[in-house]
């Protein structure tokens, strides 16, 4: 094992958490992350071969599917893939080996920084920060958007559970947008 | 004080009662007010000095189209000017003041102005301040300043929060008068998502303002009933407080809410104000109509007042301007002014009505076919002169005067699209015309339907045919459906100061002159005279000088024709453009993951794009910048410096075409790289200018990965995704930024191998046999972790990158920091970074600036005629071949001390220096303590064959001149044997 | 403005970079005898239409899929937007 000792996106050597009116906002540096890009014309394959990765069919735009390994939708042929850390820390070899030949896998774990927010009114919340349609929003949707001039994707996975996604190199910048919305609207 | 104007009756909590201070007095008032009615009913009716002339001045409204009444709120760093009193909502210790006044509101010292109105008329400033020239910004635009003006700032920054917010609905209304609640009500029935916002604090519109009934309740019990309907339904929300301030294209609404304006103080982290952007399927504007007044001479006395505000201030907030009121009017609503107000037991001196067929049946005097022509009374009203039909005239005493003149639909949002309003004869008024913004409908006053039956009516209708509801319609209550009954009149003729725009100080006269003086279309008008131009855009005025216009013009109104309607429907404070984006937080800031350990060290960081870089790490008595740059640059020249290089953009290009598709975006080459290797490559716009360069390493077969400068990161991106899904849909290759994920460390000098290979597992061979110069690969460090390690060079010297997952770059900074010790290791910044690169001749962003090709940069073999790349095609044109095209040399000082500035021009050694002589410019500049020299870079014609030669560097701008000498770019290791070491 | 993202529905148009012309898909042949000319042109002359027009967005803050709009320039009415993938196959180009 090596001897370098990781950090938070927000410096920390434990990850923040926040709580303002019911709502927790909690750092959430313990997921593992890879991209999987289906190759031209091995579509199909590539989504039958992540369906056998994350026991679910591949989630459909928008969407996030899976249960301990999970994918989310990211763009056309194009997913997301989450995984505990602890056990995937070399999740891009895991993905590449299910995934063979049919799709392109990046590892993409430190690329992002994820927040959680844990509670009620949670869309009071996020109504602040992005232009999504929180309506349409329910337990299971990923979408990207724009918050705080940050690109972010924002997945649901209960009413009362979101986290969101935004790029490690802008964490302080995406906290303090999440925290100033949640003292306002909380 | 006691509160001597308070009626009976009104909508005001009377068991609470508040104070507030207006000039360092203080007043009472209960919760309900707003400041302009707890002023009237303190006996309050001077307010404020007018913009130009400083005349005394009161309220004319009770709403947000008020041009008069306004103040200074708050005090300190909150003290807000310009603050309309009729919509702030009194609070408990609020305190305001009046403005544009000096030494106090009674005794202004600038009422001069008054006295030679003669002088200021419309124009004024146009045609005074004309000469000399120079005078204008320092003797006459202070003055200017400083005597026509509104309330100051207070100079100090705002220390509200404001927000900014995201809703979503099938059907936006704005207003909550009668049409808008029964809007509500109709669509929140019918399950529709229903946003309902009013910009004032009490839902209801004039339902709060009136006497008669809807349905068997009061109007104002009817609108509170319901509001508690609408309340419990969870498909619609109530936004009070809330200002529609714009309609944008495709069903997006702008709205403010206040949601902290009428709190004494906020509590922590809550905002003030919050600018929402409402996304709507169907919007339905029942945002009613405003009063408007007549024109007559000295119509803007303290007390003269418009007959509906009136009578809200009796009905709604219990309050009467005076015990003793007249009103002047044209048509039937003024009538019910007088009766309302007389029911409360205010005397009323008469009502003057134009028509000569007035009706007549009250409990007090009707002056039929009467005209007011003049007021009295210098700081507020105390008499009004009546001219009578018979042509005698009579004085009437009276405290307050309620002028009715019609009304006017609020049809400013169907106007933000370029929607032209369209003149209604029964109405004498603009109503919505039929080019609406699309999804917009108009119901109510605001769509000229002006009784309460018909605006109930037209709101249920609206709201269904918006939502196309096939249901039964609600069954709506009894209200009155009183016809509209009115005379057409704008102004009393042989008026010598009658007031139209009272915040600009625009008469009748000001209006006719701008004619005469040949100022034909409104827009003219408007600008000439600044009618409409104040803060509140002329709500009460603008329509009576079009009037007044097509009168002199002899033509018709809606021939004349109107200005344009434009957001914000009223004033919004920047702050709340700004929302929570502001000081540091103006823009999101990106610092890498050895930011806090650079922090800790000291370096002073600089801003490139959002990133802050470190520009240089100072050591104790270090007191120049120059000097920890300079020992940073030979300390990596001597032995070994480390730079963090996380910010440059790093794409993964993956796919069996991965290298096809790197051959499509960089001139040169890629399709022949081996696995293991790097190459530097160029990228060209289309039209042959360098757009950007990085390097391509080639870790598999199908995987490249590519950087590219921090600067055009993102837009480089952008362009790579164009090339593949617009360009060559059928490749197979696939794009993902992945600039974030890793943190990467520039190892470079001497001493650099041997840093590393304390760093890099043993298994892995990096000598200069194995891991030659441009060699790339996966490797661990540490004892297994996975890492990149790429041998390129931006300083010239031996040197390697190594990338390491982000969470462990601060870890591995201060790792290198403690293996290099031995080393005399250095961190460096970009400075230094700045100067390698100098010394080395390789062209960065000054170089690469969208005028240059790859030929001016000396990398004009570099784009291949073999294969088709982006750019490729146009850089052959002629005009960028020919032999004198500006080409990247050095440049030197003939004295190593003088200094030479980027931006400088070269000029031949004699002869004029003139554009037309123009040799070429110097891109980047620095002093080299490698050189001992100032040194540069530049761009020359036919550069590269003067080298040896002398030239004058010149920058007229700054009175430099330099003799300098053209030398060849690489100052340092022009053979590159340091970098393949 | 409102862009009906093919495959996302209704965006805010402030997530998305606009390009200019859609014409920017026909890129000419390289090894076109007169490639020179048809460069210039493909890379200067642009018709300005006051009225309908195909044009290029880029979702840069969403899926990152490049756009075809077919929108009026004079009321901003958008009448079609599709993939510019499917566009620029359907136009004929390939690798």
């Amino acid at each position: 094992m090596h001897d370098l000792v990781a950090i938070t996106a927000l410096s920390g050597a434990e990850p923040r958490v926040d709580a303002v009116g019911g709502v927790t906002c909690t750092e959430y540096p313990g997921v593992a992350i890879a991209s999987v890009a289906a190759r031209l014309g091995q579509e199909a394959a590539a989504r039958k071969a992540l369906s056998n990765l994350i026991g679910a069919p591949a989630p459909d735009v928008g969407q996030l599917a899976g249960e301990t390994v999970k994918a989310f939708w990211a763009s056309p042929d194009q997913w997301m893939i989450e995984a505990p850390f602890g056990t995937h820390e070399d999740i891009a070899d895991q993905v590449k080996a299910a995934v063979g030949g049919t799709a392109s896998v990046t590892e993409q774990t430190d690329g992002w920084t994820r927040f959680d927010l844990k509670g009620e009114h949670i869309p009071a919340v996020l109504e602040l920060m992005c232009m999504l349609d929180l309506r349409k929003i329910d337990s299971g949707s990923a979408s990207r958007c724009a918050i705080h001039h940050i690109g972010c994707f924002v997945l649901c996975r209960s009413p009362e559970l979101f986290s969101i996604y935004g790029p490690r190199s802008s964490a302080g910048s995406l906290h303090h947008a999440i925290i100033t919305a949640m003292r306002s609207a909380l | 004080m006691t509160q001597n104007n308070r009626l009976s009756g009104g909508q005001i909590d009377r068991n609470t009662t508040v104070n507030f201070r207006f000039d360092n007095r203080s007043y009472t008032a209960h919760p309900g007010d707003t400041l302009a009615s707890a002023l009237l009913a303190n006996d309050v009716r001077l307010i404020g000095r007018s913009f130009k002339y400083h005349r005394p001045r009161g309220l004319l409204t009770a709403g947000s189209e008020e041009p008069n009444g306004i103040v200074e709120l708050r005090t300190g760093a909150r003290k807000e000017p310009n603050t309309r009193a009729t919509t702030i909502e009194m609070f408990d210790g609020l305190e305001a003041n009046s403005q544009n006044r000096w030494p106090s509101l009674k005794f202004d010292a600038l009422a001069v102005n008054d006295l030679f109105s003669n002088f200021l008329s419309a124009g004024f400033y146009y045609k005074t301040f004309m000469w000399p020239a120079a005078f204008w910004e320092k003797v006459y635009e202070p003055i200017i300043r400083r005597a026509a003006g509104l309330g100051s700032l207070s100079m100090e920054a705002d220390p509200d929060e404001y927000d900014k917010g995201f809703r979503h609905c099938d059907l936006l209304i704005i207003g909550a008068g009668p049409s808008g609640l029964m809007a509500a009500l109709t669509a929140g029935r019918a399950g529709a998502d229903v946003i309902l916002a009013d910009e004032d604090f009490k839902l209801g519109g004039r339902l709060n303002s009136e006497t008669f009934s809807v349905g068997d309740q009061n109007a104002s019990d009817w609108a509170a009933q319901a509001v508690a309907e609408l309340s419990a339904m969870p498909n619609v929300r109530l936004m009070t407080r809330t200002t529609v301030i714009g309609a944008f294209d495709h069903g997006i609404y702008g709205a403010v809410e206040r949601t902290g304006d009428h709190l004494a103080t906020l509590p922590v982290g809550k905002p003030r104000q919050i600018l929402w952007r409402i996304y709507t399927k169907k919007a339905l504007l029942c945002a009613g109509a405003t009063e408007r007044p007549i024109a007559f001479e000295n119509n803007d006395r303290p007390g003269i007042i418009m007959a509906s505000a009136l009578r809200t201030y009796a009905n709604r907030f219990a309050v009467t301007a005076s015990q003793r009121v007249a009103i002047f009017t044209n048509n039937d609503d003024g009538h019910r002014t007088a009766a309302d107000l007389h029911a409360k037991g205010v005397h009323i001196s008469a009502v003057i009505d134009v028509r000569e067929d007035a009706p007549t049946n009250y409990d007090y005097e009707v002056l039929s076919g009467a005209q007011v022509i003049d007021t009295k009374g210098r700081l507020g009203l105390t008499f009004v002169e009546v001219a009578l039909p018979d042509g005698s005239t009579r004085t009437l005493d009276c405290g307050a005067l309620g002028v009715s003149g019609g009304w006017n639909p609020n049809v400013h949002l169907t106007c933000h699209q370029r929607g032209r309003p369209v003149w209604n004869e029964d109405l004498d008024a603009f109503v919505p015309g039929s080019n609406l913004p699309v999804g917009l409908s108009v119901a109510g006053a605001a769509n000229g339907v002006m009784s309460t039956h018909g605006a109930l009516q037209s709101g249920a209708n609206s709201a269904a045919e918006a939502l196309e509801l096939t249901n039964a319609l609600p069954e709506l209550p009894a209200a009155e459906d009183a016809p509209v009954s009115q005379k057409p009149f704008w102004y009393v003729e042989g008026c010598k100061r009658a007031w139209l725009d009272q915040q600009n100080d625009v008469t009748v006269k000001d209006v006719k002159l701008s004619y005469q003086e040949g100022f034909r279309s409104v827009e003219h008008l408007k600008r000439y005279t600044t009618l409409g131009m104040a803060t509140d855009q002329g709500k009460t005025s603008n329509i009576s000088a079009l009037a007044i216009m097509a009168e002199v013009a002899g033509k018709s109104i809606p021939e004349t024709g109107t200005t344009i309607f434009r957001p914000p429907y009223t004033p919004v404070p920047i702050a709340t453009f700004a929302g929570r984006m502001k000081g540091q937080e103006f823009h999101p800031t990106r610092l890498t993951p050895s930011h806090y350990w650079a922090k800790e060290r000291g370096a002073v960081f600089v801003e490139v794009g959002n990133w802050l870089r470190a520009q240089w790490f100072p050591l104790p008595g270090e007191t120049h910048w120059r000097e920890s740059v300079d020992r940073e640059v030979r300390q990596t020249r001597a032995s070994v410096g480390v730079c963090d290089c996380t910010t440059l953009g790093k794409i993964d290009v993956q796919g069996t075409d991965a290298a096809a598709f790197l051959n499509r975006v960089y001139a040169n080459g890629f399709a022949k790289l081996a696995v293991g290797k790097t190459r530097y490559g160029l990228m060209l716009r289309e039209d042959g200018m360098v757009m950007d360069d990085g390097t391509a390493a080639r870790l598999a077969e199908d995987h490249f990965v590519v950087t590219t400068t921090t600067a055009n990161a993102v837009s480089v991106y952008r362009h790579m995704e164009f090339v593949r899904q617009c360009l060559f849909p059928d490749m197979d290759v696939q794009l993902i930024s992945t600039t974030e994920a890793w943190a990467q460390y520039a190892v470079a000098g001497p001493n650099s191998r041997k840093l590393l290979q304390k760093i890099v597992d043993p298994e892995f061979d990096i000598s200069n046999e194995t891991f030659p110069f441009m060699a790339c690969g996966n490797v661990t460090v540490c004892g297994g972790l996975r890492a990149r390690l790429f041998r390129i060079s931006f300083s010239g010297e031996l040197a390697f990158e190594i990338a390491v997952p982000s969470r462990y770059g601060d870890a591995m900074m201060r790792h290198l920091m403690a293996q290099g010790e031995e080393f005399d290791v250095t961190p460096y910044g970009t400075e230094a970074l700045g100067v390698m690169r100098i010394e080395k001749g390789h062209a960065a962003g000054s170089e690469l600036n969208g005028t240059t090709t790859a030929l001016n940069l000396g990398m004009g073999k570099m784009v291949s005629k073999k294969k088709d790349s982006i750019g490729s095609t146009l850089s052959e044109r002629e005009a960028l071949n020919e032999p004198d095209v500006l080409k990247l040399v050095g440049i030197k000082p003939v004295s190593p001390e003088e200094k030479i500035t980027a931006g400088g021009h070269l000029m031949n050694t004699d002869g004029p220096v003139d554009a037309a002589h123009d040799q070429g410019y110097v891109t980047s500049a620095v002093y080299s303590p490698i050189l001992n020299s100032n040194i540069g870079l530049g761009l020359l014609k036919n550069g590269s064959d003067r080298m040896g030669e002398k030239m004058r560097l010149v920058s007229p701008l700054t009175n430099l001149t330099v003799d300098v000498e053209i030398v060849s770019a690489h100052f340092v290791d022009p053979e590159g044997e340091r970098l393949r070491a | 403005m409102i862009i009906n993202h093919p495959l996302l529905g209704p965006r805010d148009a402030s997530e998305f970079t606009y390009l200019g012309d859609a014409s920017l898909i026909d890129r000419p042949d390289w090894q076109d005898e007169n490639a020179a000319d048809a460069f210039y042109e493909y890379g200067y002359l642009r018709d300005n239409p006051a009225g309908k027009h195909q044009e290029l967005w880029f979702h840069e803050a969403g899926d990152r899929s490049w756009l075809v709009v077919t929108r009026d320039t004079t009321t901003h009415e958008i009448f079609k937007v599709e993939l510019a993938r499917d566009v620029a196959r359907a136009r004929g180009r390939s690798k």
